[in-house]
């Protein structure tokens, strides 16, 4: 059973003074763009269920204006849904008062922004200890927590510069320790490495994914780029028009994508990189056990039209694979499949990117075997497989 | 068809009742009135008290430092403080510190008044849609319609004019307090709530100091106006420059005249640069100005 953190139930987000003939006319089916038309009302989220998973990175995709920010802003009230309800840790936060909002915002959730959000005529370091001075923190006691944090983000020695002497990547790193300071349990990241150039943006992508790793804190991360999503998401939710169409692993959206805006999205996306050995493994069509006879195995390929068979052993462990000339040559001289058999097979993970396993297959003269970590045989994957797969 | 050209002029305002009420609520709010009177007095007599006790060659140099430190060079202070010097040699010194004194006094109630109506105001649409035609009107009823009641609630002197350039010169930093606290970065001041910020401290925290370049626009023009204003105020019995300047108008001393306005335009120019400095140092300095 997973840990919900953060459980969002039927919120809905209008703009607009003619609330309720909106909320009617969403409820009959019509779409975004005719609720303007009609009422002038704009919908930025309509009826969306989410669950978030502790300790995990969770990202909401989606195109500009498919309410993906606006869905961010509820988790901390910077925006209040028009209509359902967002509990955090079973708590609706709609029924916080005043003083419990300060204090959730205090201690429990911080963000991080798109253009930085920093205070300019702060220095580094006490933008850093921002959360930490409105909690009411003793000074020395915020700042040695602020320069702790700064190191953890690799800014040691900037803690008197200037936010406007920084860098793009530097601001952000500012950012996120200014995020960490608090020591929330969620991290909300709007668009956080959209402003950046891509090569900055994958340095800090794999930082976010290391300082996650090491402090196991609930992420929940808003992109429009699906390569971000894949590569930064335990879970993937796409948005369109403020609506959740898909929550899913990035690997069985790539598998499975739930209709075709689903799956013109992930098109841009490089699969390879998503979708694993498991996703495009083949049951293997014979497989010849070690007690076998030659006879039985040259039968099994002649019927399945193979040169070659894997061969396991009883407990379903891969053997090695038997090619046709070896079984004749032992049905010949009277030797058993376990004499003949190649045991130098290139294997690989069912977890194994696809793109890790590429040069492999192509290199190799046999199909890949899928190995677990216990040795059983799980499937194998041929050249043709991983091709079809870019496509 | 004569009617089609002459406008029918219906409404018969008694402008005789406005008169008399303006005259009557003087005769019924007398003591109040007397003592905003004395107040204002005393706070302008009480600046210039301090400013002509302070040894002239002192003041002089504080100019020097202050034009120093804003501009960011000595040659600046060295200008400005050669200017204020030589106003005092033309034999205008002591005009000008009265001059001086009530503009300080009339900037201190501005800015005690309009620091605050700025800061509600930038918080709330309805009140500013309410306000600003109030502002409007402070800004382009012709003074004079103003100087007549202020006087004859005041009487002549000081007071009235510092009255009379408060209401004048206030607007510029209601303005541009508000304006600047509104056009704070929206994603900074969502930053400042989603840490927990309350509204106070977001405010004093956040929104005005990244305001400050802007508010600090708004104190610069409101200094400048109510310089502007204290000549016109003259009129109703201001002393100083201005009072010389007016003399020297019915006199016709085309030469006089000269000499005083120029006077003005001294301490006008070394008011506003000592002012913007410290804008403009702000946004070269370390941390300050926004990031564009």
């Amino acid at each position: 059973m997973e840990d919900t953190i953060i459980r969002v139930e039927h919120v809905s987000k209008l703009y607009g003074l003619n609330k309720a003939e909106a909320a009617k006319l969403m409820e009959a089916g019509a779409t975004k763009d005719e609720v303007y038309k009609k009422t002038g009302v704009t919908v930025a989220l309509w009826d969306v269920d989410l669950e978030i998973p502790r300790g995990k990175i969770f990202v909401i995709i989606g195109l500009s204006g498919s309410g993906k920010s606006t869905m961010v802003r509820c988790f901390n009230q910077l925006n209040r849904p028009t209509s359902g309800k967002v509990y955090f840790e079973g708590r609706d936060l709609a029924e916080m008062n005043k003083k419990e909002l300060l204090a959730f915002r205090r201690n429990k959730i911080s963000m991080v922004f798109q253009s930085f959000g920093l205070m300019s005529h702060r220095d580094v370091l006490s933008n850093v200890a921002y959360g930490l001075e409105v909690k009411g923190v003793p000074r020395e006691e915020r700042e040695a927590r602020a320069a702790e944090v700064l190191a953890m983000v690799g800014l040691s020695g900037w803690e008197h510069q200037s936010c406007a002497q920084l860098s793009g990547g530097m601001r952000q790193r500012v950012g996120i320790a200014r995020a960490l300071a608090n020591d929330p349990e969620v991290l909300l990241m709007d668009e956080p490495f959209s402003a950046l150039d891509p090569l900055v943006r994958r340095d800090m992508q794999f930082e976010l994914l290391q300082i996650q790793g090491k402090l196991q804190k609930t992420v929940i991360f808003i992109t429009h780029d699906i390569d971000e999503a894949f590569k930064l998401g335990d879970q993937v939710a796409i948005m369109r028009d403020g609506q959740i169409v898909q929550v899913d692993t990035p690997q069985d959206m790539s598998a499975r994508p739930a209709d075709d805006y689903v799956r013109a999205f992930i098109g841009s996306a490089d699969k390879s990189k998503v979708l694993t050995v498991r996703n495009i493994m083949i049951t293997p069509t014979s497989l010849t056990k070690l007690t076998d006879g030659p006879a039985q195995a040259i039968e099994q390929m002649r019927k399945n039209a193979l040169s070659t068979v894997y061969v396991v052993d009883e407990r379903l462990r891969l053997a090695g694979i038997l090619t046709i000339q070896e079984a004749i040559r032992a049905q010949k001289e009277g030797l058993a499949i376990r004499d003949v058999i190649q045991s130098q097979v290139p294997t690989t993970s069912p977890d194994a990117l696809v793109a890790d396993v590429m040069p492999l297959a192509a290199e190799a003269a046999y199909p890949l075997a899928a190995v677990d970590e216990d040795g059983q045989l799980k499937g194998i994957v041929t050249k043709a497989s991983v091709l079809a797969s870019l496509i | 068809m004569d009617w089609l050209f002459e406008f029918p002029e219906l409404l018969d305002i008694d402008t005789d009742a406005i008169d008399s009420a303006v005259r009557g609520f003087a005769v019924w709010a007398g003591g109040v009135l007397d003592a905003i009177t004395d107040g204002l007095g005393g706070l302008v007599n009480g600046i210039d008290w301090l400013l002509s006790h302070v040894p002239w060659p002192l003041l002089v140099l504080l100019v020097v430092a202050l034009g120093w430190k804003a501009r960011g060079r000595l040659r600046s202070g060295v200008l400005y403080g050669a200017l204020f010097a030589l106003v005092g040699a033309v034999g205008y010194w002591e005009m000008m510190l009265i001059t001086l004194s009530i503009v300080i006094a009339s900037v201190l109630i501005s800015l005690v008044l309009g620091l605050p109506v700025g800061i509600l105001l930038s918080g709330s649409d309805r009140a500013n849609r309410v306000v600003r035609p109030v502002l409007d009107t402070m800004q382009t009823m012709p003074v004079f319609v103003y100087l007549i009641p202020a006087m004859i609630l005041f009487g002549t002197g000081n007071a009235p004019a510092v009255i009379a350039t408060v209401i004048y010169a206030i607007v510029p930093v209601i303005r541009l307090t508000s304006l600047g606290i509104r056009q704070v970065d929206r994603e900074v001041v969502e930053a400042a709530k989603s840490f927990g910020s309350t509204k106070w401290q977001a405010m004093f925290k956040v929104q005005i100091p990244q305001a400050l370049p802007t508010i600090m626009t708004g104190v610069n023009q409101t200094i400048m106006m109510a310089m502007a204003m204290v000549v016109t105020c003259s009129m109703i019995g201001a002393r100083g420059l201005g009072m010389e300047v007016i003399n020297a108008v019915n006199r016709i001393q085309i030469g006089r005249g000269l000499l005083a306005g120029a006077s003005v335009v001294v301490l006008a120019i070394i008011l506003d640069r000592l002012t913007q400095g410290w804008f403009s140092d702000r946004k070269k300095g370390p941390g300050g100005g926004k990031e564009q």
